[in-house]
């Protein structure tokens, strides 16, 4: 009955050589909630790119005869309270919130990765570096985002900046956990051995093992970017007002909420089944690329 | 023990400064000039310089630093451009819908995300599990003020059961202050709920495997007895930090249910005041926030110490 333990040296280090081959690629497609995960991910990004224009109406038109129409035949999801068609409003707001995520997830990874990488692999620059990371983790997001967005005004390219500054520092930290154990492995003190430089022993030997937890990490990323920009857009101090944003037209909803509920049903929605697109997909490639790491952060 | 928590208090020092830097740069970072702002539109070069000079902001950056940690330390946040009070004072009298808002939602999360996380772990696999899990991600992935925005239309615009925006002070009428939190509480809580439900079925599903567990059952314990007294207590550790982490959450995510449900609270002032550009009252809600999160992290710790005996006689 007794379970067989092996020697914690051996089994301690989770060293994905898997991640090199392609081998996950293969487990991620027969994991069936990371299958539809993706293609939820796929269908919105398709419907961003190609469908916004193709509804036949302008997503920033007033027409006041047409305003609060319920869903019908030439406006599929009703109109809101400026007449506009909220479709086209939802395809055009999916391309914001997108541009958002994307936006966050490649500067958040190239940012938390070359932090925790550096903080884990030179001893000196760790306690700074650390130190800086926790102070910025004290902020709950939101509010810094809030913050950081009253101090630099409306437009996409600050919701980047502003999500990213929370994103940041979780990242690094799972990333210097990361290099601190991989950093302590036989090959890497082989690669010393034999007179490898610290930055090559650093982005050739330490940089691969790091790779996994990341690209799981993107996918969170980026579904945390979607609901911060919402939110943030849903205070007035995300997306300029005027823009077609799923978390402005949510705002734009609350006074017509009564008289017209599918104004707020339909945006929040498509807010709802992007992250869970996107929760799918990154639960799945937790479970093929990364199995240790559990669902902490 | 006490040592122990001595040291984990000298860990807060770092985390508070770079908090304050963070919070002053935020300050200066803003646009347009806080002296001009002040002075009104009317105002004279003379008028603002003098409001500049009265005010330090003619000083080099470190000097400004200094003299804006020392008045912070002091608790002298400053005084609200638009409001005409001391940003100190007017948190203060925000404070009760916040606080309560956090607490009631954690209530929720608890009750909700723990013994539901139990339950799909043992009975696993099972259509109990399955359904539990599958709420959870639901709840995981529906934000919390579009949550807010549907109670709203169904338990106050169609059903007519409880109020759909505004607050009543606990001290006022406590009954109707519950009604006026209920909804909110619930729309901030559920997320919470649904990831402390994950991690608790993940340690369960974990300690249910221990030999401690087996031996407990094999002499005879009957499975609640085990489940509580020996399954539990172990799980504790793991669901602490999950409440932790979701304590600044909460605190996040006031923000934007106050302002979906009209509650005077300190979230609400603060988004008020962008609008304003009153940016001492962004700059206090934020730092004061962060500080009570550093704190509420703290008081985790503590915690774990009184929780794990591990922990406590330093295993770990």
């Amino acid at each position: 009955m007794s379970k067989l333990r092996l020697p914690s040296t051996i089994e301690a280090p989770h060293i994905s050589s898997r991640s090199s081959s392609l081998h996950w690629v293969w487990l991620l497609l027969h994991d069936s909630g990371a299958v539809v995960g993706g293609l939820i991910v796929l269908l919105v990004v398709v419907l961003a790119v190609f469908g916004a224009p193709l509804t036949g109406h302008d997503p920033l038109r007033v027409e006041p005869f047409n305003r609060l129409l319920p869903p019908s035949s030439s406006h599929w999801l009703g109109t809101d309270a400026l007449g506009r068609d909220l479709l086209t409003r939802m395809l055009y707001g999916a391309r914001v919130s997108l541009l958002v995520g994307l936006g966050t997830m490649v500067v958040s990874t190239l940012l938390g990765g070359l932090g925790g990488l550096v903080a884990g692999f030179f001893q000196s620059l760790d306690g700074i570096i650390m130190r800086i990371m926790d102070g910025l983790m004290a902020f709950p997001s939101i509010l810094l985002a809030v913050a950081i967005m009253a101090a630099r005004g409306p437009g996409i390219e600050n919701v980047i900046i502003a999500i990213t500054v929370t994103t940041v520092p979780r990242l690094a930290r799972l990333i210097r956990g990361q290099v601190m154990v991989t950093r302590e492995l036989t090959y890497v003190e082989a690669a010393t051995a034999v007179g490898s430089k610290p930055l090559r022993i650093l982005f050739w030997h330490i940089l691969p093992n790091s790779v996994s937890p990341l690209i799981v990490q993107a996918s969170f990323t980026f579904a945390v970017a979607v609901v911060t920009e919402a939110a943030l857009s849903f205070l007035g101090a995300g997306v300029p007002p005027q823009e077609p944003a799923w978390g402005n037209m949510l705002q734009e909803s609350m006074a017509v909420m009564m008289a017209a509920p599918w104004v707020s049903i339909f945006p929040g929605s498509a807010i709802a089944i992007t992250v869970l697109g996107l929760n799918l997909l990154g639960d799945g490639l937790r479970d093929c690329l990364d199995p240790r790491t559990e669902e902490s952060s | 023990m006490v040592n122990q928590i001595a040291r984990r208090l000298l860990t807060l020092i770092p985390v508070l400064v770079v908090v304050g830097i963070t919070t002053f740069v935020l300050g200066h970072l803003t646009p347009g000039d806080p002296a001009a702002v002040m002075a009104g539109d009317s105002a004279t070069p003379e008028q603002v310089e003098r409001i500049r000079h009265a005010l330090g902001l003619d000083l080099p950056l470190p000097v400004q630093l200094t003299t804006w940690a020392g008045r912070v330390v002091q608790g002298n946040l400053g005084d609200s451009i638009f409001m005409k009070e001391p940003v100190g004072q007017a948190i203060l009298q925000r404070v009760e819908p916040t606080g309560l808002l956090t607490l009631l939602s954690l209530f929720f999360a608890i009750l909700i995300g723990v013994p539901a996380g139990i339950i799909a772990a043992v009975r696993r696999n099972s259509w109990i599990d399955r359904l539990a899990m599958g709420i959870s991600l639901a709840g995981v992935c529906i934000p919390s003020f579009w949550l807010g925005i549907l109670l709203i239309l169904l338990f106050a615009v169609f059903l007519h059961l409880l109020p759909a925006a505004g607050y009543v002070s606990l001290s006022e009428d406590p009954a109707a202050c519950l009604r006026y939190l209920l909804m909110p509480a619930f729309s901030l809580g559920l997320a919470h709920a649904a990831f402390l439900a994950r991690i608790t079925r993940s340690s369960m599903l974990e300690v249910l495997h221990e030999d401690y567990v087996r031996t407990a059952r094999s002499k005879g314990l009957g499975k609640t007895a085990v489940l509580i007294r020996h399954a539990f207590p172990n799980v504790l550790v793991p669901v602490l930090t999950v409440i932790g982490n979701s304590t600044a959450a909460l605190l996040s995510g006031a923000v934007t249910t106050e302002v979906v449900f009209t509650l005077p609270g300190i979230g609400r002032m603060m988004i008020q005041s962008i609008a304003r550009r009153d940016y001492p009252v962004i700059q206090g809600v934020v730092l004061c926030v962060a500080v009570v999160y550093v704190l509420v992290n703290l008081a985790v710790d503590i915690a774990y110490v009184f929780v794990d005996p591990r922990i406590r006689q330093g295993e770990r």
